[in-house]
Order: C-alpha cells, then sequence, then structure tokens
C-alpha cells in the first residue's frame, strides 16, 4: 500500500503540497485529479524518493521513503514502475533496447531471456512490431506505450502513471486507458494515475481524488466522485469536461 | 544593500557550482569500476570525441605553429639567431600551445553537445527516468563522457603538436629561410634529449591535457545535469558549459605550469 500522510512541499518558493494524505490499497488504481500546478506529478516523485517532503510522510509497504538511503530506494524503485508523460524514452536507444534497459542493468539474465521479456512486454502493449525503431521515429502514442512496457518489464508491484493520455487522440487515449486496465486486472498491478482527463479517471481508476490548493478536496469510489456535488468533482467529471 | 545582498547570492551560486562539479567528480571516480559495462559507451564517445574535433583542431593547431614560428622568427632573425626556432616551436607547442588549442577545441565541440545532450535529457525527464530505473546518471552517462575526453584529449593534442610543428617548419623554410633540416633537427633534439623516456615538456603537456579533458567532460556534464526549463534551459547549460571549461582550462593551465617549472 502507497501512504502519504500530511505531505508539504515547498518548490520555487511556492507552497506546492499543504498536506496531502492518501492511500492507496494494492491491487486498485487510484486517481488524481486536479488543476494545472496543484502538485499532482510532484507527488508521484514524492512516492518513488525523487523529492523530500518537507513535512510529511510517504510510506510504501510501510517502508519510510524519505528516510531510506541510497541504496533501499534503489531496491524500492525495482519494485515500482514509472510512466513518464512522453515516456522519457533515451532517445539514442531503440525501443527495444530501452525496455531491456532496467532487466540489461540490473537482472541476471541471459541475453536471449532478456529479449524473450522485451519481446512479451511489447506485445502485451502493442508494439511488437516496433523494437528496432528509436524514439524520434515514432508517434507519442507509441513512445507512451513504449514507456509503458518499459515500466512492466521488471513485473513491478507498482507503476506511476503521469498524465499517461497528455496531448494524445482521443483513440490513442482510449487504447492506453485499456492498457492501465489491463495492467491492473492481468498483472495485479496497484496503479496511482495523475491525469486531468474524466475519460482516464472512469475507465482506469477505481478510487478517485481531487486536489485543490495542495491537498485533497475530494475523494471516493469512481461513481462517488461522478455523482458529487462538490464544484471541483462536477468541473472534472461533468458532461464535456474531457 | 541590495548589492551587497546580491553579490553575496551570486558568490553562494557559484560557490554552490564548484562545490557540484567537485562532488561530481568525486561520485565519477568511485564509478571507475564499473567501465568494463561501459565499453561500447566509451567507445561511442571516444568516436564523438575524435571525429567531431579532429578537424579543426588540425587547422588550428596548424595555423597556431605557422603564427607560433612567424612571430618568433621575426624577433629572431633580428638577433641573427634564426637556427633556434625549430627548437622553440616544438617547445612551445609542446608545453602550451597543443594542450590549450586542443582543449578550447573540445570545449566549444564536444563539451556544447554534452551540455546539451544531457541538458535536453534533463528537461525532457530521461534522466529521473533513469533514477527511477535505478541506473546511477552518474554512472551510466557521466563516466564514460568523462573518461572518453580523458584519453581523446591528450591523444589529439599529441596530433596538434606534430601538426604544430609542422605548420612552423612550412613559415620556417618559405618566409624566414631556414633550411628544414636545422628546424627538424632543432625541434627533434629538444624533444628527445633527455635523460627520461619522455622529456619534461611532453610529459607535461600531456598531463595538462588530461587534466583539461577531465575538466571539460565534468564541467560540461554537471551544467547539463543542472538544466531546467525547457530549450532555453538547455541553451544556458551550454553556454555555461563553455564559458566555465575555457576558464577552467586557462586557470588549471596556469597552475599546471606554475607547479612544475617554478615549484619542482
Amino acid at each position: 500500500m502507497i501512504e502519504l500522510k500530511n505531505l508539504h512541499k515547498r518548490l520555487g518558493g511556492r507552497d506546492i503540497l499543504k498536506g496531502l494524505s492518501v492511500k492507496v490499497p494494492k491491487g486498485m488504481n487510484f486517481v488524481l485529479m486536479g488543476p494545472s500546478g496543484t502538485g499532482k506529478s510532484v507527488t508521484l516523485k514524492h512516492v518513488i524518493g525523487i523529492f523530500k517532503p518537507d513535512l510529511g510522510s510517504v510510506h510504501v509497504d510501510g517502508q519510510d521513503v524519505p528516510a531510506m538511503d541510497r541504496k533501499q530506494l534503489m531496491a524500492l524503485r525495482k519494485r515500482m514502475g514509472y510512466l513518464f508523460q512522453n515516456g522519457a524514452l533515451i532517445n539514442w536507444l531503440s525501443v527495444a533496447d530501452n525496455v531491456a534497459l532496467p532487466l540489461k542493468e540490473h537482472s541476471q539474465l541471459s541475453r536471449s531471456e532478456v529479449d524473450d521479456r522485451v519481446h512479451e512486454v511489447l506485445k502485451l502493449v502493442g508494439m511488437d512490431h516496433a523494437g528496432k525503431q528509436e524514439p524520434p521515429e515514432i508517434s507519442g502514442g507509441m513512445k507512451l506505450r513504449a514507456g509503458l512496457a518499459r515500466a512492466l518489464v521488471t513485473n513491478p508491484e507498482y507503476v506511476l502513471y503521469d498524465e499517461p493520455n497528455a496531448g494524445l487522440d482521443p483513440i490513442i487515449s482510449e487504447q492506453i486507458h485499456e492498457l492501465i486496465g489491463e495492467v491492473r486486472d492481468r498483472l495485479s498491478v496497484t496503479g496511482l494515475i495523475v491525469t486531468h482527463s474524466r475519460a482516464c479517471a472512469t475507465q482506469c481508476g477505481d478510487r478517485i481524488g481531487i486536489l485543490e490548493a495542495g491537498k485533497l478536496a475530494v475523494e471516493g469510489s469512481v461513481d462517488e466522485i461522478t455523482a458529487s456535488d462538490h464544484p471541483l468533482a462536477r468541473a472534472f467529471m461533468g458532461q464535456g469536461s474531457d | 544593500m541590495n548589492l551587497a545582498a546580491g553579490t553575496i547570492r551570486f558568490l553562494a551560486e557559484r560557490t554552490g557550482s564548484a562545490g557540484y562539479v567537485v562532488n561530481l567528480l568525486v561520485r565519477t571516480a568511485l564509478c571507475l569500476p564499473r567501465i568494463p559495462r561501459r565499453l561500447r559507451f566509451l567507445l561511442d564517445n571516444c568516436f564523438n570525441a575524435g571525429v567531431r574535433a579532429l578537424p579543426v583542431t588540425l587547422v588550428v593547431a596548424a595555423f597556431a605553429g605557422a603564427i607560433l614560428a612567424m612571430q618568433t622568427g621575426i624577433e629572431l632573425r633580428r638577433f641573427g639567431n634564426t637556427n633556434v626556432l625549430g627548437t622553440i616551436t616544438a617547445l612551445s607547442m609542446c608545453r602550451e600551445m597543443g594542450p590549450f588549442i586542443t582543449a578550447v577545441i573540445l570545449a566549444a565541440t564536444v563539451g556544447s553537445s554534452i551540455a546539451a545532450e544531457i541538458g535536453t535529457m534533463k528537461v525532457s525527464e530521461e534522466i529521473d527516468a533513469l533514477e527511477v530505473m535505478s541506473i546511477d546518471p552518474v554512472d551510466y552517462l557521466v563516466l564514460p563522457r568523462v573518461l572518453a575526453l580523458a584519453l581523446m584529449c591528450p591523444l589529439l593534442t599529441v596530433l596538434s603538436n606534430l601538426i604544430g610543428i609542422y605548420g612552423g617548419s612550412i613559415i620556417a623554410e618559405q618566409n624566414l629561410g631556414v633550411s628544414p633540416d636545422l628546424y627538424w633537427v632543432g625541434a627533434i633534439e629538444s624533444l628527445t634529449s633527455s635523460g627520461t623516456l619522455l622529456p619534461k615538456e611532453v610529459y607535461v603537456g600531456l598531463l595538462k591535457s588530461l587534466i583539461f579533458g577531465v575538466a571539460i567532460a565534468t564541467v560540461s556534464c554537471a551544467a547539463g545535469l543542472k538544466a531546467r526549463g525547457g530549450a532555453l534551459g538547455v541553451g544556458l547549460a551550454v553556454q555555461t558549459a563553455v564559458r566555465n571549461s575555457v576558464l577552467l582550462i586557462i586557470v588549471l593551465g596556469f597552475v599546471i605550469t606554475w607547479f612544475f617549472y617554478f615549484l619542482t
């Protein structure tokens, strides 16, 4: 379980998080929504230990993330995948090499075992035909799917999704949402998803939390948030909000 | 009051940046045992550095040697002493001009490209992606680049020295009437007439270029890793990398020369 308690963070002279508390139970996709600049991506970076909170705590399976040394953080990160907004693929490596990177760096697998595993996850995200292509040659949606394959290649227990459909057309977005649902259902992966998109929240999420001024303004199941009278819930989940 | 506060903030930022570069250098040194895993990247970086900088380095070195011979020769001719022109050109190229020219060109070509490449990776979250995959960016990105420049800078310096001395020989013969035999005998004797395997001028010059190579790569990687804010941030990182590299080359060049020729 991911548990954030009373998280405070100040960046660039501005208070970004002001007492955020969130619980993400195992096996569930938790969607974090909110206006731009309310600290959604910053929250994800606290979970994976890139940022340390000014105040408050971050626990993953009971382990205190900010108190971890580099070795412990590396061990934690091996159990987590992270899908960046644009995939964040290494530009000079092919798609297959990008996906293989965590395995080549950390696992004791042979080259053929790595190739098999890479092919398996690329197939899962519908990219098995594009392994030899390089990131500048592929579309935004393909980059995201390749990024998701890289996040999944080590069989993580958790995946953090940062705006998984940003800048994508509705058809590709729909494919990405289905993939995120599949990852939870088929691989039992726990997800923390940051998005602006109602479609993403309703299709991928089990629970939704909406951030306002650095803390959670409203939280509930997809049905509860959809039916909520809270102005932010209506703004994000109402008809035409996508 | 504002001026004082601004000055203190400026100095604090500069001290912080210098501390970051030193810290990066130490972390890179600690990653050295992992170099067998980075051999492919090391060779790629060596090739890139060599190929990118070689043509400009050779042209500039040839002209620098020619200018050196010309300016020195004009004065020597007044005293009827042009027979030592080969000696002076060879020693000046090996001690100072070769390492300096090569390092400045490497800073402008390879250093700027390192800062741009790593800066772009930083602003597009590729560095964060490495971190979340538990891959140390220093080990993965910085180590091969620092080692590549530490190897290529001395290698290019040797070529610079040779081409510079050759450039001087053309001017010596064509404009100053010094016979090629006299010029080359002076040059070769000055670089071989010592009890050690290499004369002090050559090994101090090579040591200088090795240190310059490490400095350029470390400063450029540090500038890239500290980039933020999109294309503008990458541009500033390149500017910082080239400016700080050239500054360091001059200051380190002075310190090394002082240490070897005045302190020891």
